[in-house]
């Protein structure tokens, strides 16, 4: 029997590098050397921050490209990187700055955005905190997964990926650790994707992949 | 008079409150001062009347106070305001010596108080050399800058920047506002207060008695800009705006404005516009007093549209107001206002006052998009603008700088 699960909440703030791009070649330039939080920031930030209904493109960089340079081409290439595929934020940077070199070199002139529209590069700072809730067996956790504030469901599912050694979600290392028992379970967590859910339709589906497990007896 | 935990609760929903308590588990007993330049009239006051109570019922220690000045230290601070918003405009080497004075002054009034603090929010530039006098501080010192500063007039900035750098970290609206310092900048965006006279629901009875007290006619449609009487609320592009629009759909256009203790320019720039009206009977020209709130609510919640035709704005909190009341907003394409109006969604973002005009006439020929726009405008708000969420980022940004800045912050 692995510990009992700690629940743990956090909340994100958001912090200005002063590094700003203007046009493409810029934002290459500081992408080569800004702080990694930064692209985790671009990347994941979009969650827990204000946007608008399902936006056009889910990362900051592919957003910039139509909105501030109106390179739909470029946008479309930014978008579809998912960051879920990379191991770490340093694989995921150059593939970034892959896909902006080949653009750069099909490009006859290097796409700009006007004043108002430059490129502000933010990273952040997490402070988690311990809810003291404690969960002994798997079962308990469908009913406190409805009320999980999205700050824990953050902390859990995405920001796990970060720390945990098998680049997993911590409600799947802790299944692990029950032996074979709840491995259907962590295979349906490992196929929820997480980069195109807001985080309480994401709070949904693994509340969904726990009751779907209990209900059809594992 | 600001709601309790329980009453937000039933806004945001009770995970939301749940997720404040414990984080402000973490700062219980905190002793937090905050300090600003006028208890009454713009949106600082209006947060911190909401802020300082809600911090108190989350267990800590938190109290407001206010910078007292006379005329030549607000005329010195209304300078600071216009440069910092990209106005050329040398300040007097006078009215810095009375800025100086009046800042030191103030903080040996408050010296044991500030000195003794875990922490310390300096508002906007009013109050922020108090630092300079306070060399026994114990706490965090944290300057918050609700200004547009994207653009700022350099030599005031750089006299400003003595000051502020040296605090522990600042607060900014917008990235694009942050300047360098050399501290960490932080980014919250403000928020309104959907339990305050300024935001609560209203009965039809009251909405009524406003139409009749300003003789407004509730049979044509209404427009209405609610901001100080300030330059860059640009009340006269409103003006000429309405002029554009309205020879092709009537309205009346209702241009409301509170004063504020600290602008020594509103009775000028009223006189402007009220020139620039010429008693059209269709223009509203409304001064009202700083408290004026459920009257604002009421000229808000009457309007059809909202009209911010700002050309510098901090974050535009009466934009906010309006979206909550479920009203499509047509906003100047600047500062935070570009974060709150999603073009063709909650409004309609414009450069001049002919894309004002324009965007009027397009949406009262079209009532069934100001219903959808301001349906998605109230949830837009509830989501991303209540005071839960600003709340929640100051209680983070307390845990941070105490555990200084390092990207990661495990709170045991």
């Amino acid at each position: 029997m692995p510990e009992p699960f700690a629940v743990k909440d956090c909340a994100l703030i958001a912090i200005g590098t002063g590094e700003r791009a203007q046009n493409l070649r810029e934002l290459r330039d500081h992408l080569m050397t800004t702080h990694p939080g930064c692209i985790y920031y671009h990347f994941w930030g979009g969650l827990l921050r204000p946007r608008f209904d399902d936006p056009e493109y889910q990362n900051d960089f592919a957003a910039w490209a139509w909105r501030g340079l109106h390179d739909i081409r470029l946008a479309e290439r930014l978008a579809i990187i998912d960051p879920v595929e990379f191991p770490d934020i340093e694989s995921l940077r150059k593939e970034i700055l892959e896909v902006i070199e080949e653009r750069l070199e099909e490009s006859e002139m290097v796409p700009w955005a006007r004043q108002g529209y430059l490129f502000h590069f933010i990273r952040s700072q997490i402070v988690v905190f311990d809810t003291d809730v404690r969960i002994e067996r798997p079962e308990q956790l469908i009913g406190l997964l409805r009320r999980m504030s999205l700050g824990s469901i953050f902390y859990h599912y995405i920001d796990a990926r970060r720390r945990s050694a098998g680049k997993r979600d911590d409600f799947s290392e802790w299944l692990m650790g029950f032996g074979g028992e709840y491995v259907k379970l962590v295979q349906c967590l490992s196929n929820i994707d997480p980069y195109f859910s807001t985080l309480a339709e994401l709070r949904q589906e693994i509340q969904r992949a726990f009751l779907n497990f209990t209900a059809t007896g594992g | 008079m600001a709601g309790t935990l329980a009453q937000y609760s039933e806004i945001v929903g009770e995970e939301v409150i749940d997720h404040l308590k414990q984080l402000a588990k973490t700062l219980s007993g905190a002793r937090v001062v905050h300090v600003n330049s006028t208890r009454q009239g713009g949106g600082v006051a209006e947060i911190l009347s909401w802020l300082i109570p809600l911090k108190n019922e989350l267990g800590l220690n938190a109290s407001w106070e206010v910078i007292e000045g006379d005329e030549s230290f607000y005329q010195c601070t209304k300078s600071f305001h216009n440069a910092i918003q990209g106005n050329h405009i040398p300040i007097p080497q006078h009215l810095l010596n009375s800025y100086e004075e009046t800042n030191q002054r103030n903080a040996e009034r408050l010296r044991s108080k500030l000195e003794e603090a875990d922490f310390v929010f300096i508002h906007d530039p009013q109050p922020a050399a108090f630092l300079k006098s306070c060399p026994g501080r114990k706490g965090k010192w944290i300057w918050r800058c609700h200004i547009d500063v994207s653009h700022p007039y350099r030599p005031v900035w750089k006299y400003l920047r003595q000051f502020v750098e040296y605090y522990d970290a600042s607060i900014w609206s917008l990235a694009e506002f942050a300047q360098p310092l050399s501290h960490p900048a932080y980014l919250v965006p403000p928020s309104i207060d959907p339990l305050s006279e300024k935001n609560i629901e209203l009965s039809n009875l009251e909405l009524r008695k406003v139409l009749e007290e300003f003789d407004i006619d509730p049979d044509r449609p209404i427009v209405v800009q609610v901001s100080r009487f300030d330059r860059f609320k640009d009340p006269v592009g409103a003006i000429q705006a309405c002029r554009l629009a309205k020879s092709y759909t009537p309205f009346q256009l209702i241009l409301a404005g509170g004063g504020a203790t600290d602008d020594p320019e509103g009775d000028m720039v009223f006189q402007e516009v009220k020139n620039a009206a010429d008693n059209d009977p269709d223009i509203h020209i409304l001064l009202l007093p700083p408290d004026a709130h459920r009257k604002v609510n009421a000229l808000q919640r009457i309007a059809d549209i909202i009209l911010q035709k700002s050309v510098r704005e901090g974050f535009g909190l009466t934009v906010t107001e309006g979206l909550w009341k479920g009203k499509p907003v047509i906003g100047g394409e600047t500062g935070g206002i570009k974060l709150q109006v999603v073009n063709h969604y909650t409004g309609f973002l414009v450069k001049t006052p002919e894309g004002a005009a324009l965007r009027i006439r397009y949406l009262l020929k079209h009532q069934n998009k100001i219903d959808e726009m301001g349906r998605k405008a109230k949830e837009f708000v509830r989501e991303n603008f209540l005071l839960t969420r600003h709340l929640r980022e100051y209680l983070t940004i307390m845990a941070a700088v105490v555990h200084n800045s390092s990207e990661r912050i495990e709170i045991r």
